[in-house]
């Protein structure tokens, strides 16, 4: 699950990591009401979750996702001609996505740009910190090109981030004994922040340092655990379902495991595993695959006809694989609800099964 | 001989009076299995089925039948309670077979473990299974959600993070009249109790166990690691299958921990790593058994 960049700063503001102030709107009149809020120049961005916002452009013609104003009427001016428009960036495709929010921030002068993480890590079974002073370009980079400049910390997985920690890497990382103490304090609300909304990662890039020394966290990406989603309703609600594949946002309302591609031969499996296997073999074979469908053990009736509703309304299918072990699950429920499926809708794809 | 458990293995159910354990200790029992006890907090006094006993806590069962193996069928909010509950009472063997326990409570888990001799299994795993020596495998130890009569006693070990993809393994070696040691589901999760590489020690120490399949997934450097052990410690044939060859970057493919998140986590470069190990690679889950024959050559 993703949120947007206002969403993040929210998080932010209620665990205490220092952020420049900020707020969201879905008007011009709200987006110059928050800009008077703010002193100095005023920062414009389009909400949507796609990267390149900055360099993209709207398909009305307007230029740039990511602007710098003086004023609020300035403010209100653009956001009338980013909202309710269509923003296209090297990661939404030519499509485009609609901008129905934007944010707007305080802009901060800035000393220097670094970058800042907290991954729950599968080789330690433990959060690990990574940072570089090389912050607000890919990161991935700088660990190939030059691996000294990236530092990790791994922290105990019932002791949590100690403060001793934070100054280690605050120091670590280059900051000057006066920041040294705001540094921590902003890692140490980060890691609170990572723990106590059960995410998978927290990235900010850049984490910033300004001439009044303050240290900022700019912008943020997110990833939570779904497993832990149950215990953070407010987490949940922050899911912008305009930003989904609608096949997905489809699915999840039948509870099927489901991710949509791009492919001409659609698969229905139970297990993660072998729906996966399933796929390759598509692939291995010369096809390719339309979805990864994974309707579990449990499978109902209904959740099938549902499954198979969703894979032929995808107009690049042209055939449908079922892939079913039926060890334990119920191979005549797979078949009632293919059959159900048939009844209900007009199936133009041949289906088709192991022999 | 088999790993981890045999016929003769006491096991308890938590999380037997609910639907998906109740069916699941049913089978087990149908199996041959000896299902001694069920745990349910506030359900202690009741019987499971004909003659099984419920119990409130573990250490109640355990005083009571002998019990040192559990399966863990209890829903994800209180799972990794569970689990402890099992270490406290020094079970030897925990399998969690719940999936959707949130991962910080099994990091959690795994930090509270330490120093204990408890072994454990998943989560979000089919079980394990030593098959048995009756009609369609009855009389083994069936714990978990496996289908029984799949199985075949035999020589092939099988260890995979996917339930599914295990039957097929099974089902293949059981068709080819190899038939299992035992076969360990490990889990789908990103943090789990027992790796890859545990089990193929584990395997190497066996002597029923005569070839191995390993089945691992995008994500992570499990298999990887487990290769690499086995090309210089494990004297036994093996072969691999990595599923997720088509999985998109960044995606959660249905199991937590499958997801490529960097550049040796893929299908492709698993497979050349552990084909550079000296592993046999089933390029599809249907060629699994046949890969195995030609490694044992």
């Amino acid at each position: 699950m993703n949120i947007h960049e206002y969403q993040a700063k929210e998080l932010f503001q209620k665990f205490g990591v220092a952020t420049p102030s900020g707020a969201v709107a879905t008007t011009a009149e709200e987006a110059e009401a928050a800009g008077s809020e703010i002193k100095g120049k005023v920062v414009i961005k389009a909400q949507v979750h796609a990267g390149g916002r900055g360099k993209g452009s709207f398909k009305n013609g307007f230029q740039g996702g990511v602007h710098l104003v003086d004023s609020p009427s300035e403010a209100a001016e653009i956001a009338a001609k980013m909202l309710g428009e269509t923003l296209v960036t090297h990661q939404t495709g030519e499509e485009g996505k609609v901008v129905r929010k934007v944010l707007i921030a305080e802009a901060v002068e800035i000393t220097h740009e670094y970058y800042f993480s907290i991954v729950m890590d599968r080789e330690h079974s433990a959060p690990v910190i990574i940072a570089s002073r090389e912050g607000g370009v890919n990161i991935e980079e700088v660990a190939e090109q030059t691996p000294e400049k990236i530092i990790t910390e791994v922290v105990h997985p019932l002791l949590g981030l100690q403060q001793f920690q934070a100054r280690k890497l605050a120091k670590l990382l280059g900051f000057t004994t006066t920041e040294m103490r705001p540094a921590a304090k902003l890692f140490l609300a980060l890691y609170d922040l990572f723990i106590s909304c059960d995410c998978s990662m927290v990235e900010v890039n850049p984490l910033v340092s300004t001439p009044d020394g303050q240290v900022l966290a700019l912008d943020a990406k997110f990833g939570f655990d779904d497993n832990a989603l149950f215990r953070h309703p407010d987490i949940e609600a922050m899911r912008d379902l305009d930003e989904e594949d609608p096949r997905e946002v489809e699915a999840s309302n039948y509870d099927l495991n489901y991710i949509g591609l791009d492919g001409n031969i659609a698969c229905l499996v139970n297990g993660a595993g072998l729906a996966m296997a399933t796929m390759d073999i598509i692939k291995h074979y010369g096809g390719d695959p339309a979805n990864f469908l994974d309707v579990g053990g449990g499978a109902t009736e209904d959740q099938v006809t549902n499954a198979f509703r969703i894979l032929c309304g995808d107009p690049k299918v042209e055939a449908i694989l079922v892939n079913i072990f039926g060890g334990i699950m119920q191979c005549d429920i797979i078949a009632k609800g293919i059959i159900g499926a048939a009844r209900s809708i007009e199936i133009k794809v041949p289906p088709c099964g192991p022999p | 001989m088999s790993i981890l458990v045999n016929e003769d293995t006491k096991v308890l159910i938590q999380g037997i009076t609910g639907g998906f354990g109740g069916k699941h200790a049913q089978l087990s029992l149908d199996y041959g299995t000896r299902i001694v006890a069920g745990v349910t907090p506030g359900k202690g006094g009741q019987v499971f089925g004909e003659s099984t006993p419920v119990f409130d806590t573990i250490a109640e069962a355990v005083a009571e039948t002998g019990a040192t193996v559990s399966a863990v069928f209890v829903p994800p909010p209180f799972a990794g309670d569970a689990i402890l509950e099992g270490v406290d009472a020094g079970l030897d063997l925990v399998v969690a077979i719940t999936e959707g326990i949130p991962v910080a409570d099994m990091m959690r888990v795994r930090a509270g473990m330490q120093g204990s001799s408890t072994r454990l299994i998943g989560p979000n795993c089919p079980g394990v299974v030593t098959p048995g020596t009756g009609e369609d495998s009855h009389g083994g130890c069936r714990i978990g959600i496996s289908p029984g009569y799949i199985h075949r006693r035999g020589s092939v070990g099988v260890v995979s993070r996917s339930g599914t993809l295990t039957y097929e393994a099974v089902w293949q070696t059981t068709q080819l009249g190899l038939g299992q040691s035992t076969c360990v589901g490990i889990g789908g999760d990103p943090i789990n109790g027992t790796s890859h590489l545990d089990v193929l020690k584990m395997f190497e120490e066996d002597p029923e166990t005569e070839s191995i399949i390993m089945i691992g997934e995008i994500g992570g450097n499990a298999e990887v690691e487990a290769g690499r052990w086995a090309q210089e410690h494990c004297s036994k044939p093996i072969a691999a299958f990595i599923a997720g060859a088509t999985a998109p970057p960044g995606r959660r493919m249905g199991h937590a921990g499958a997801i490529v998140s960097g550049g040796d986590d893929t299908a492709q470069s698993k497979k050349e790593a552990l084909a550079d190990c000296g592993i046999a690679i089933a390029e599809t889950p249907s060629e699994m058994g046949t890969t195995l024959v030609r490694a044992i050559g």
